[in-house]
């Protein structure tokens, strides 16, 4: 089970998985969206990502997750390059109701070491969702 | 993403046993409804392959007596009612004077001088007030000439009181439908159902039954949203829950599961229903959204006769049925184009009311209010999705048909 509390937020719903210092040159971020998101979407049907190696900033739209009633945009939570999308949510995309938090992840961002990051640590997201966990 | 529940929003009886399933609730036309349980997909075909069971207790029931109630809903309403027999049920329409749709309704008769008008939850009060009003118009109408209604009776006899009470039962009422193919067998399995008035097997599409369940009386009809063969019972509030839970004792086992309205709304959508807000409301005529046969317009006096013809010679869009290859989907609210390469012209000719992905079908379906130039069957056009310009087809209605 992925630690949810090792994991940081955005206000859009997603998560980020960071496997270095965010200032350190090479840290790469597993992007994500939360359970929360995903339940309120509903079943997810189709989901386009960005290319790999393309450059996305800190909020910027870079890609679309579509239920059957909805669609929710997934932002770049942070700036850097692309340097994998994960083709299994888009050949499979009900992989982001059944396991968001593991093989639903979306994107991997090189992390930009000059760009600064505003993230939410899970408290602040929980709180941020209305929950009590 | 926000959440936007409006606290004053109400929950029906079988609020308990929704939350206890996991629903998430969502606000429908003043109601916080289950939208799903688990998956609105799974919920979906459930409902193509086996059945679902739907809280649709936000409707709104009204009941219209007296003995000129046949002879004011054929004032009140755009089709003839009148003519209808007792336990018979018919998909009608409530114009305003301009001949725009007030709301789309069900009637059943369930006597000489008794019918039941099922409205949409979001509509209520609109129509409580519309059918008030016309109550009093009617007392006012001079008094037509006798018909003969269709089994050579006459339908309305000149000089007898044109007595009229309409109700709102609304909220004494819930309503549960039971959709799908095994529907039939999970009714018969829940043994708490009896005294029919007559058997099910002589309940024909569109028809009604008095029935009981476990002593409460229940109304049986057959009619449903979803493009598969089902019922809706009717019952008061207070045994709703136990009806809902015999149901799914009895279903269960045949593949019967809680659906939510996430899953309806796609199911309507395949079946080409039209949703109140979406392909219905005031700007829109009934023959813009393909509806004409609900009007019977050659009756002497009807609300809305005056306005429904020249909103159609102006002209104005009319509703299609719009397919695409891909898995992105057109959704409510987007516009649509036709390009024409000899002129080079890309001209919007309307917008999409409704649209999905398909669950049965696996390819974007949508309806589109579209100018009638760029109607017909066949024609190219091109659904602007959020920037993208993704190709679809205009074809006939429904997108799905269950095989009987």
């Amino acid at each position: 089970m992925t630690d949810l509390n090792a994991l940081s937020y955005t206000a859009e719903h997603e998560w980020i998985s960071i496997d270095g210092p965010i200032g350190e040159e090479g840290t790469v971020a597993t992007v994500g969206i939360t359970d929360f998101a995903a339940e309120k979407l509903g079943d997810v049907v189709f989901v386009e990502l960005p290319g790999v190696d393309s450059g996305v900033s800190a909020g910027q739209v870079v890609g679309e997750i579509e239920s059957t009633k909805s669609v929710g945009e997934l932002y770049a939570p942070l700036t850097g390059d692309v340097v994998a999308a994960n083709q299994a949510v888009v050949d499979d995309p009900s992989l982001v109701n059944s396991d968001p938090y593991g093989e639903g992840w979306l994107v991997k961002i090189r992390v930009d070491t000059s760009a600064p990051a505003e993230l939410l640590d899970r408290a602040a997201y929980v709180a941020l969702t209305g929950g009590d966990e | 993403m926000t959440d936007p529940a409006i606290p004053t929003a109400r929950h029906t009886p079988l609020r308990a046993v929704h939350e206890s399933l996991g629903a998430s609730f969502t606000d429908f036309g003043g109601w916080m409804m289950p939208v799903r349980y688990t998956s609105d997909l799974a919920e979906h075909h459930a409902v193509r392959t086996a059945a679902g069971l739907f809280d649709i207790s936000h409707m709104a029931e009204f009941l219209v007596e007296g003995s000129g109630a046949d002879a004011f809903l054929d004032y009140a309403l755009a089709g003839r009612l009148s003519t209808m027999p007792v336990w018979k049920a018919k998909y009608s329409l409530l114009l305003a004077p301009t001949g725009g749709v007030i709301d789309d309704v069900i009637v059943y008769r369930l006597g000489a001088d008794r019918f039941l008008v099922i409205a949409n939850a979001g509509n209520r009060h609109a129509v409580a007030a519309a059918l008030e009003e016309r109550v009093e118009e009617f007392r006012t109408l001079p008094e037509e000439p006798p018909t003969v209604g269709s089994d050579g009776s006459f339908a309305f006899i000149p000089g007898a009181p044109r007595r009229v009470e309409v109700t709102d039962a609304s909220d004494a009422y819930s309503l549960i439908a039971v959709q799908g193919p095994v529907a039939r067998a999970v009714l018969d399995a829940t043994a708490a159902i009896g005294e029919l008035g007559r058997p099910l097997d002589e309940l024909t599409y569109y028809a009604a039954v008095d029935a009981s369940f476990d002593g409460e009386p229940l109304l049986i009809a057959r009619t449903g949203y979803t493009g598969e063969d089902g019922y809706e019972l009717l019952i008061r509030n207070e045994r709703a829950l136990d009806l809902w839970e015999a149901l799914t004792a009895a279903g269960a086992p045949l593949g019967l599961v809680p659906a939510g309205l996430a899953a309806r709304d796609t199911l309507r959508l395949e079946a080409g229903m039209p949703l109140y807000g979406h392909e219905l409301s005031l700007d829109i005529v009934p023959a813009q959204a393909g509806l004409g046969r609900v009007v019977a317009a050659d009756k002497e006096h009807f609300v809305g006769k005056a306005g429904l013809t020249s909103v159609i010679a102006a002209g104005a869009p009319v509703l299609v049925g719009l397919v695409s290859d891909g898995k992105r989907a057109g959704r409510a609210g987007y516009a649509v184009y036709r390009a024409d390469p000899s002129t080079g012209t890309d001209e919007r000719v309307g917008e999409i009311t409704s649209g999905a992905l398909s669950p049965t079908l696996g390819h974007p379906i949508a309806m589109a209010l579209v100018s009638p130039s760029a109607a017909t069957e066949g024609t190219d056009l091109t659904i602007d999705v959020r920037g993208t310009r993704i190709p679809a087809t205009v074809t006939a209605l429904p997108f799905y048909r269950r095989k009987k």
